[in-house]
């Protein structure tokens, strides 16, 4: 396994070199970087283009500027990075870092939620498969395959952020628009549910009826301008994970895996009240601290009270404190609601990755910077969603054709274990690679994303760089996300290895 | 299942076998293999309507404006300006008059004009037929690229595999649009900017998947008895090539292809749009839509229609594909629908 990993390591690395070496001798043939000044009549024109020839070591031959270029790039492993200046002879080592850190949030957390939300979709696809939520997914699915993402950007920009803005300043619905409403939700409900008619016309009917009474109590409350979840609406909620979590594991029934979740969802009540002055003003160590102990702690629980089924004990009770820990914060955030639009009265930002001049408190500038990431997050989710569910389905439809799926089907096993316990197992082990490839892939659709939204990150520092033909800030980037793509490879690589015993050399 | 198949030879029969000889049975006569793929795809719906969508853009964009210096059959250029007529607002309507519209009528400028008063439809016609051809061109490029290479190291293999899979990997090591995007810049200063600088350019970069994909077909068919006979019979090695091994991945080299051309006209439009793409005497939708962004609150039909046509071309590409897919390779899809209608009839 160790030779394994260490013959990647050496090939990753070596392809790493040539596509530098590749990149930087296009990018500086790409054009001529003193154009704009050659054309002009400023006094000062020839001490102008000297100082940017300085800059960008324009009077070296091609091969020592690379190799200028490629030893401040190797003092990285001595820790004395010096990636060179870019046009205006600012050190591109001190761009980088803010530039990587707004344009990985973005892709990191579309990444996630892409997945999850994909694979749920395509397994989902996969079950039902040749029914009426299969086609409509895959039309979906190839209709975001083929939408150009910053025509889809300003789409979204435009109806999503400045028509919910202008709702936003009274937020209200018209009798029809709430029937409407229910309608759409009930249709979708009974689609996704499935089942007979008879079932199916129920879902329709409770769901719809719900949505129906929801929306004007809501509005009554003014939910939309002071939103308020509150301890008990936070209960209920985890309930509902820790016994949906159970009935799809292991079965309701089951007091091994229940009582650990609801222990977990007593406790998380208990926390509620115990950390409410710390969690009103937190900052973000207090809520990594947080997150991991609403894991840790229940997972502990499970260790202990399982028994013989004591991973399903862990995983569920994981999955309810996080879900506890995740309303709590949300719970936190709502109260902060009201404030956040006090200060800044159009909540969805769409241009740039924070309010300039903002001043809040802890929620609030996390409220703004998360309206900020909203838009692009979810235009970057939605586009390579497409390829998880797609990949998911058809794997999980591969699987489904294996002997032993049969085999659990015909000992009698039900539905619920055969498809959770012995197919999407199976099903989720090409989908790694796919994340690999799916990542650095987003990390392009970030540099459009970013172009469309006036981020200041990594995207614009390469298309600002390229058009000035400026190697340092291009090649910064390549060296982000090249190093990123070769080493996920590498990742999904040993994580295949790990979970298919059979590849394993 | 039909009765006339043995029992014990169900399992050796595979179910596609099987189908396709129910067809040939009622037509009476046996099909060829390439009859049999031409009734599939004829067959899906999905891809069906796609192809008449396609044909009709395709034609008008075309005969519309005209082509190489054939006059077209639209009477407004895309270069003659006119007064702005109701703020240029589009006169095409759809809505029919028996439902309160204001009835059918394409009238003078039905996609509007734009802000100097050009007809808006000249111009995304224009645009259209440039896309169009980037698209046709990079994806006849990057499927010829990707076919040779990839059957040159799978039959091959030893060092010709692995220099050859090194650079597929160093292509795909740097993300496509960066380095489309370097490439289209260098095309466009030193090749002059042509649209077909831009396709061959991008033709050279997109070949990297369909490489890989016919490498791992040639990898297993060369190991076939028909092969060892053509080399025993003394067949010089590019007969073996792309006589006996190409042909039989023409199902994974078509399928890619039409996903190459959906994949090119997407890659165009995001290169234009980042301005690394077709510059502006040229013209394609990705630029017009990346020309007209900001007029989006004034005038959003400069917006929407280039949108709505790269929309409808990849969607119709990309579909059809996955028909071509199906009908190559019915496998899975026939397999299991099978299995759940015996399922239902069962419960």
């Amino acid at each position: 396994m160790l030779k394994f990993i260490l013959k990647r390591l050496g090939a990753s690395i070596g392809i790493l070199f040539a596509a530098s070496f590749l990149l930087y001798v296009l990018v500086i043939n790409s054009g001529d970087p003193l154009s704009d000044l050659r054309e002009s009549i400023a006094d000062n024109r020839d001490y102008l283009m000297q100082q940017r020839s300085d800059y960008m070591n324009l009077d070296m031959p091609w091969f020592q500027r690379y190799w200028t270029w490629l030893v401040g790039v190797g003092g990285c492993f001595a820790l004395k990075c010096d990636l060179g200046t870019n046009i205006q002879g600012i050190e591109v080592t001190g761009l980088l870092g803010a530039a990587a850190s707004s344009t990985l949030r973005l892709v990191v957390l579309a990444t996630v939620l892409a997945a999850i939300a994909g694979i749920a979709i395509g397994v989902l696809s996969a079950i039902r498969q040749y029914s009426g939520l299969d086609y409509g997914v895959t039309f979906l699915t190839f209709l975001f395959f083929s939408l150009p993402v910053f025509w889809a950007a300003v789409m979204l920009k435009e109806y999503m952020a400045i028509g919910y803005n202008d709702w936003m300043k009274d937020p209200s619905f018209s009798t029809v628009q709430i029937v409407l409403i229910a309608l759409l939700f009930g249709f979708l409900m009974q689609v996704f549910l499935a089942g007979s008619m008879r079932r199916r016309l129920a879902t329709f009917a409770v769901s719809a009826a719900f949505v129906a009474v929801v929306i004007p109590y809501l509005l009554w409350l003014n939910f939309f301008r002071y939103p308020q979840l509150g301890p008990a609406a936070i209960v209920v909620l985890s309930l509902a994970v820790a016994l949906s979590g159970t009935a799809m594991s292991v079965g309701i029934r089951n007091k091994l895996v229940l009582y650990p979740a609801l222990i977990t969802v007593g406790l998380g009540l208990v926390m509620y009240y115990a950390t409410f002055t710390l969690l009103t003003e937190p900052n973000t160590w207090v809520l990594i601290v947080g997150g991991i102990l609403s894991v840790a702690v229940p997972g502990a629980i499970g260790h202990f009270m399982g028994g013989r089924l004591r991973k399903t004990a862990m995983a569920v009770s994981a999955v309810t404190g996080l879900a506890f820990a995740g309303l709590t914060v949300i719970d936190h955030i709502f109260r902060a609601w009201p404030g956040f639009l006090a200060l800044k009265p159009r909540p969805i930002g769409t241009i740039g990755s924070q309010t300039p001049n903002f001043t809040g408190d802890f929620w609030e500038s996390f409220l703004d910077r998360g309206a900020q990431l909203l838009l692009p997050t979810l235009l970057l989710a939605i586009i390579s969603l497409a390829s998880y569910s797609r990949y998911t389905r058809a794997s999980m439809l591969e699987v489904g054709q294996q002997d032993y799926i049969r085999t659990a089907r015909s000992k009698g096993l039900s539905e619920r274990t055969v498809i959770f316990r012995h197919a999407f197992r199976n099903a989720l082990i090409p989908i790694a690679t796919i994340a690999a490839f799916d990542f650095a892939g987003l990390i392009g659709g970030a540099v459009i994303t970013e172009t469309v939204f006036g981020w200041k990150g990594m995207g614009q520092m390469f298309t600002t760089g390229l058009h000035a033909v400026d190697p340092a800030p291009v090649m910064a980037f390549f060296l982000v996300t090249g190093t990123a793509a070769v080493l996920f490879n590498m990742l999904a690589d040993i994580f295949y290895a790990l979970l298919d015993p059979r590849i394993r050399v | 299942m039909k009765s006339d198949i043995e029992p014990g030879e169900q399992e050796l029969v595979s179910l596609v076998e099987v189908e396709d000889a129910e067809l040939a049975r009622k037509s009476s006569q046996s099909k060829s293999q390439g009859q049999l793929v031409r009734r599939r795809f004829l067959n899906h719906k999905a891809a069906m309507i796609s192809t008449v969508v396609l044909v009709v853009i395709t034609l008008t964009a075309f005969t519309s404006i005209g082509f190489a210096g054939i006059p077209g059959w639209w009477g407004q250029s895309y270069l003659k300006s006119s007064s702005v007529i109701n703020g240029g607002a589009p006169t095409l309507s759809l809505w029919p008059s028996w439902l309160g519209g204001p009835g059918f009528a394409i009238g003078e400028h039905p996609f509007g004009q734009d802000n100097t008063g050009k007809d808006y439809f000249a111009l995304v016609m224009r645009g259209t037929q440039k896309s169009i051809i980037i698209a046709v061109t990079v994806g006849a490029l990057s499927t010829c690229i990707g076919a040779i290479i990839g059957a040159v190291a799978g039959y091959f293999r030893g060092w010709v595999d692995e220099v050859l899979m090194r650079l597929t990997d160093l292509f795909i090591v740097i993300p496509l649009l960066v380095l489309a995007a370097v490439l289209g810049q260098l095309a466009g200063s030193k090749l002059g900017g042509s649209i077909f600088a831009l396709a061959l350019v991008l033709g050279m970069l997109t070949w990297t998947g369909l490489a890989r994909l016919v490498r791992g077909e040639i990898l297993s068919l060369r190991e076939r008895e028909y092969v060892a006979a053509a080399q025993a019979m003394g067949s010089k090695t590019s007969r073996v090539i792309f006589k006996h091994l190409l042909p039989n991945t023409i199902g994974v080299i078509v399928v890619n292809a039409t996903f190459a051309i959906a994949g090119a006209i997407l890659l165009e439009t995001s290169l234009s749009f980042l301005g690394f793409g077709v510059k502006a005497p040229e013209s394609s939708l990705g630029l017009l839509i990346s020309q007209y962004q900001n007029a989006f609150t004034n005038r959003p039909w400069l917006f929407w229609w280039p949108g709505m046509l790269i929309v409808t071309i990849a969607l119709s590409v990309n579909f059809l594909g996955d028909g071509l897919r199906d009908a190559f390779d019915p496998r899975q899809t026939k397999k299991t629908r099978r299995r759940t209608k015996k399922e239902e009839v069962s419960e």
